[in-house]
């Protein structure tokens, strides 16, 4: 490798550490401690779709422009999940928790990073078959105003829904997909119904503390992108704000081994990454 | 310089073509050997199973901020792109870059970011030209670069997408290319020792 180009890729470097510093320092929206490789990678994407050649003039547009800044933290916050992924976490938490579940007067459920709602919508959907929606709260947290009010409006791309309804039936649904949502155009709108127990709000992993005490968390597909130090972080956190016995599912390569709070969990299914609260 | 770490990119026909790669490879082969196979979101597992009955080197899917470890295979989990960071690997859900995720484009860039001239980086068969920036990054970082030749690659689009922007080292046959790794990793450290 060239000493000039080895040069340009530690200015890279330099330049993402000043702008993730400088989000910090002005914003308060800290991606000091996300994965690096990803975080980099979705800076690039997003400068490109900005026409800008360098993270330095990118930096300046997000620290003095609003409306830049919405759009970088829609950009880092856009996970492209899907409906019932992965089915069978949801057909194990339908056998294994919601009998749990039903032992409760009231649950308390916090889906930690929902991104654009699919996973809310999805559990939503488990719940009112399972009959146990009355009696839930759902809080869906992310960091961007913006993810969140997509989130709400709960519109997804008819094309999409092959997939999803397969994906439904694999994870146990028995009624007709179709009947959650009214089409229109090429796309979807669920119904609002799904909505009734849902509390949308902002809620950053890396800087804000617990709001409450949840008989069920779901964190999936979202601690990935943090490195280790915020995944300890971010653990402790969770862990905090589960009840005893309470429930804690993850994305299915995920994994709290070599995390801080191991040991005071047992598996609910180690292959579906359920687990459960027990010391 | 010691390679570090072997990538490995392909699409269709690339079942055959990685047990070919994986049966070549000695026993001893002393890097870590990481694997995309595009590979549809909702298709169920047994790939990983499936390629461990012909290879030496155990074949896993990595979860996340496992450590990388020499002398192992792992193929990137479906549904999930796979990137390297730190010697660990980090997974991501960003949107499918050209239709593709788990992206060879987006291993191989991570991984020419952080090996360097460290880092080989093997195109095998594949029906589209995911791979071939990818694969450029690498060499303009100094790493080794292996085509499958196209002429008789099952698939030719993959390879020669990735010949048309990189000048690779080595443009082999199916056959050859694990041999070619074998002496490139072994050769380096009878070099070393001495």
């Amino acid at each position: 490798m060239s000493t000039v180009q080895r040069a340009v890729d530690k200015v890279e470097d330099i330049e993402i550490g000043l702008l993730l510093e400088g989000l910090y320092r002005v914003h308060g929206f800290d991606f000091r401690d996300y994965s690096r490789a990803s975080i980099k990678r979705r800076i690039y994407e997003l400068l490109r779709a900005e026409k800008l050649d360098t993270v330095s003039a990118f930096q300046s547009k997000i620290l003095h422009d609003n409306a830049c800044l919405e759009r970088f933290l829609l950009g880092v916050s856009v996970h492209a999940t899907s409906m019932f992924r992965d089915p069978s976490f949801y057909l194990t938490f339908r056998k294994r928790v919601v009998p749990l579940l039903r032992t409760y007067p009231t649950v308390q459920i916090w889906i930690a990073g929902c991104s654009t709602g699919e996973e809310v919508y999805s559990l939503a959907i488990l719940l009112e078959e399972e009959r146990l929606y009355g009696k839930c709260r759902i809080y869906a947290t992310d960091i961007s105003q913006a993810v969140l009010r997509r989130a709400r409006d709960g519109i997804f791309p008819l094309a999409a829904m092959r997939d999803y309804t397969s994906n439904y039936h694999q994870a146990g649904g028995a009624h007709e997909f179709s009947d959650y949502y009214t089409a229109q155009y090429d796309h979807v709108i669920f119904s609002s119904a799904l909505r009734k127990n849902v509390v949308f709000s902002e809620h950053n992993l890396a800087t804000d503390g617990s709001f409450n005490e949840f008989q069920v968390i779901l964190c999936r597909n979202v601690m990935i992108y943090f490195n280790k130090d915020l995944q300890a972080r971010v653990h402790n956190l969770l862990y905090d704000s589960l009840s005893m016995f309470g429930v804690f599912g993850l994305g299915n390569k995920e994994s709290l081994k070599f995390t801080p709070r191991e040991t005071l969990y047992e598996h609910l299914n180690e292959k579906d990454k359920l687990y459960r609260k027990v010391a | 310089m010691a390679s570090e770490i072997v990538v490995v990119g392909t699409s269709t026909g690339g079942l055959k073509a990685l047990q070919t790669l994986l049966s070549g490879l000695t026993a001893d082969f002393r890097l870590p050997v990481v694997i995309v196979q595009h590979r549809g979101s909702t298709s169920e597992n047994g790939l990983c199973e499936f390629l461990a009955q012909s290879s030496r080197l155990p074949v896993t899917e990595p979860e996340d901020k496992e450590p990388v470890m020499s002398g192992r295979a792992y193929l990137a989990p479906r549904d999930y792109h796979l990137l390297i960071e730190n010697g660990s690997f980090a997974l991501s859900v960003d949107p499918a870059v050209a239709y593709a995720r788990p992206s060879i484009d987006v291993l191989f860039e991570c991984v020419a970011d952080e090996y360097g001239e460290k880092a080989i980086g093997v195109i095998l068969t594949g029906a589209n030209n995911d791979g071939a920036r990818g694969l450029a990054k690498i060499s303009s970082q100094g790493g080794v670069t292996l085509v499958e030749n196209p002429e008789t690659a099952a698939s030719h689009e993959m390879p020669r997408a990735a010949l048309a922007q990189t000048r690779a080292d080595w443009v082999l046959p199916l056959e050859e290319i694990a041999p070619c790794l074998n002496k490139l990793v072994s050769a380096v450290a009878v070099h070393y020792g001495s």
